[in-house]
């Protein structure tokens, strides 16, 4: 069939106008070739220029002419000036179809970048509004005696960072073997249940937190409000219980993802040589997707170290030390900071910063935790298995390569 | 036909193997009995078959539960208030006697933030998806891939803090400037000397902050599942990259598209801290016309909330609230996932 095309192209007649033009004495033109996706320097200076000149135009508008207007609407303005004048200016050089292109390139570029704004805004605030108050002694002492007059810098989170230890422990506690095999479920087994247990995962990690404390609450800790058992009051087992619900398909579908890249391969070898399937995942696919699944944890736990909404109905919150998860209510780190922001009090609101800097911490350190874990290695084992090819052959020709650390 | 040839090529071979035997034979036809293979688990197989499908079903009968216990302890104020009436009143008013519940101007609260958050989280989720898959080097990509996620990891309580102190006076101008200019839309109107903080147009905004990395990453994800030959084709034809994307990418990926906005849809109708922050929670009136841009509104997780700890009969009540939210983001959720799943694009994406 493909000769069948070249046949036919050489015979069309403008194959042989192509040929004739090409004959000496007549000068062929030289052919440019449009490359819509070409960036030269004279692009940039017009990406530059427009923007120069919208910034001018708005500046003129927004502060020559009117008053009162905002930073952020000069910003949006100056944006949607500067996307015209570049459409205009591009259509003119190149043509409309290739000024589309580049003024959506622009676009999604930027609005990439808008994703970045937020994220450094709120970081930098809270790390700036969190430092006037954090001190050391935040980490050892707790709200006792604290009163509206004393400064920010007194007193301290210790009692919310070891609620928030206990339950966010007890949580994994409770959820991790829970979820463990449920994503072997989802994974290993052959069970018609497979799928809606799959839905209702989906939709669990869909589930309002409120609703998990709400639960909670409903279920253990309202029907026994007239005991008096401080087992089933507010009190930080409780809240270890609603966090672990806001836990448990979080870790289930990342360890299930995890578990789907286990190649298949593995787990026939094992069933070959005679191992049992339970053998199978708890020797050969728990030991290969180890660093997926701790990652899965690693970002299980960041998350329930931020909830703060299932706590509202099982820990409650507490000005002071409780150390003992079963009995009393509790602080935790998320609570500490939702019950200071809301006090009418300048200095509770600056206390309620150093809480939300050490949570944000916290979260940030448990994400480049997991992101470390589950770096991408694979460049690593390619040299190192590179090196042991070259060892394990009997060709002692290369030695350049075994020399090499890797 | 193909009878015949196989014969024919029975034949050739039996020609080729018996060459130097002439009194060729045809091979006998041996009955073969089919083999059954099964698997015979193990004791410790079946244990483990049980274990980790007890394991599943716990999962699937957890969420029967939280139903089924928010259901019975909200009986109280359900009885009392009439399911329907329950849904249908939009004044909470624990008050007077008899207490007057009812949800409906929560839900419209609910509704509203949750409309506005992925009114802006969308279009931005599908650019930030396009850079991430169609516009970036590996290299930008794991960059870009990373602050969504970092987006994504911060908690709900950190954003309602940042929007309730920070934001909310740089987005009080820009209500301003609508609600003068754009006061004629029904929607941008405001009524005369009303407060523009604790609006549901800021709380939609944090709202959509969080809720873009999960649009983005289902969006993302279904992005990337289009296949190469028809990407290269569109291009081999001359179109630009944009043209591309426009004829090949987003109709592709539009099942996916869809579903991950009812998803980030799912996400905002539940989400509770920042909300609580933002909003002043009280339940929105209906018959007057919506104001978005001035303070008010409510939405049911953070009246839930900002009421912890309230007598029996409100916190009756809290719960039947919790439980239209439950059931109301639960179905969200389904018809999202099924959306997803079933849309050309979708097949092979978790969301």
């Amino acid at each position: 069939m493909t000769i069948e095309t070249a046949v036919d192209v050489t015979e069309r007649p403008r194959g042989a106008t192509r040929v004739s033009s090409r004959q000496p004495g007549s000068t062929p033109r030289p052919r440019s070739p449009r490359r819509p996706r070409e960036f030269t320097n004279f692009d940039v200076w017009i990406l530059l220029g427009s923007l120069a000149s919208s910034i001018c135009l708005n500046w003129l508008i927004f502060y020559r002419f009117t008053v009162g207007a905002s930073q952020f609407g000069f910003v949006l303005g100056s944006y949607i000036v500067f996307l015209i004048i570049f459409a205009a200016v591009t259509t003119e050089r190149v043509g409309r179809l290739v000024a589309v292109d580049r003024l959506m390139t622009v676009i999604v570029v930027s609005a990439a970048a808008v994703v970045f704004i937020p994220l450094v805004l709120l970081i930098g605030y809270i790390l700036i509004k969190g430092l006037k108050a954090l001190r050391p002694s935040f980490l050892f002492n707790d709200q006792q005696g604290i009163t509206p007059v004393l400064p920010s810098t007194s007193g301290g989170g210790a009692h919310a960072i070891i609620g928030t230890i206990e339950q966010v422990g007890l949580a994994l506690l409770w959820s991790l073997p829970l979820a463990l095999a449920a994503a072997v479920f989802l994974n290993e087994s052959s069970s018609k249940w497979r799928r809606p247990v799959r839905i209702f995962v989906d939709a669990m990690s869909g589930l309002p937190s409120i609703v998990a404390g709400l639960f909670i609450f409903a279920v253990l800790i309202l029907p026994f409000a007239k005991s008096g058992n401080p087992l089933f009051g507010y009190n930080g087992f409780m809240a270890s219980l609603a966090l672990a619900i806001t836990m448990l398909p979080t870790i289930t579908r990342t360890v299930d993802v995890v578990l789907r890249l286990v190649p298949d391969g593995l787990r026939e070898a094992s069933l070959a040589l005679g191992a049992s399937r339970a053998r199978t995942v708890w020797s050969i696919v728990f030991p290969t997707a180890r660093t997926g699944m701790t990652t899965a944890v690693v970002l299980g736990i960041a998350r329930a170290v931020g909830e703060t909404a299932p706590l509202l109905f099982t820990a409650f919150g507490y000005d002071l030390m409780n150390s003992n998860p079963f009995s009393g209510s509790q602080e935790s780190l998320p609570l500490f900071v939702y019950r200071n922001i809301r006090k009418p009090d300048i200095n509770a609101i600056e206390r309620g910063f150093a809480g939300a800097l050490v949570l944000l911490l916290l979260v940030l350190g448990l994400f480049v935790f997991a992101r470390f874990i589950g770096r991408d290695r694979s460049r690593r084992k390619i040299k190192s298995s590179r090196t042991t090819r070259t060892s394990d052959s009997a060709i002692p020709a290369m030695p350049a390569l075994e020399g090499k650390p890797s | 036909m193909l009878l015949s040839q196989t014969d024919g090529v029975r034949n050739a071979v039996a020609g080729i193997a018996l060459e130097d035997n002439p009194v060729a034979q045809p091979p006998p036809v041996v009955e073969r009995t089919r083999r059954v293979i099964a698997e015979v688990p193990s004791t410790a197989d079946r244990n483990f078959n049980r274990l980790t499908m007890g394991a599943g079903i716990s999962v699937l009968l957890l969420l029967l539960l939280v139903g089924g216990f928010l259901l019975i302890q909200s009986s109280d104020a359900l009885s009392e208030t009439g399911i329907w009436t329950f849904l249908t009143r939009t004044e909470w008013r624990t008050d007077v006697q008899p207490a007057r519940i009812g949800v409906l101007g929560l839900l419209a609260g609910t509704v509203l933030v949750a409309v506005v958050a992925v009114g802006i989280a969308v279009p931005l989720s599908v650019l930030c998806a396009l850079a991430i898959t169609e516009y970036s080097t590996a290299k930008r990509r794991k960059w870009l891939v990373g602050v969504v996620d970092l987006l994504a990891a911060v908690p709900s309580l950190l954003f309602g803090l940042w929007g309730f102190l920070f934001l909310s006076d740089k987005i009080v101008p820009i209500s301003l400037w609508l609600s003068q200019n754009f006061g004629w839309i029904p929607l941008f109107e405001t009524q005369e000397n009303a407060g523009l903080t604790g609006s549901i147009f800021i709380a939609g905004i944090v709202v959509a902050l969080m809720v873009l990395p999960i649009i983005t990453s289902v969006v993302r994800e279904v992005f990337s599942q289009t296949p190469p030959g028809e990407k290269e084709a569109a291009l081999a034809l001359g179109g630009t990259r944009w043209g591309m994307i426009r004829n090949v990418v987003l109709p592709f990926g539009q099942g996916g598209i869809i579903g991950g906005s009812m998803l980030g849809l799912g996400r905002a109708l539940g989400e509770t801290i920042a909300v609580a922050l933002l909003l002043p929670q009280v339940p929105q009136k209906l018959g007057e016309s919506i104001h978005i841009l001035e303070n008010g509104g409510a939405t049911v997780s953070g009246f839930i909330a900002n009421r912890a700890g309230a007598d029996a009969f409100t916190t009756s009540g809290l719960l039947a609230a919790g439980l239209v939210l439950f059931i109301i983001t639960l179905a969200t959720n389904m018809i999202a996932s099924v959306v997803v799943s079933r849309s050309r694009s979708g097949a092979g994406v978790d969301i």
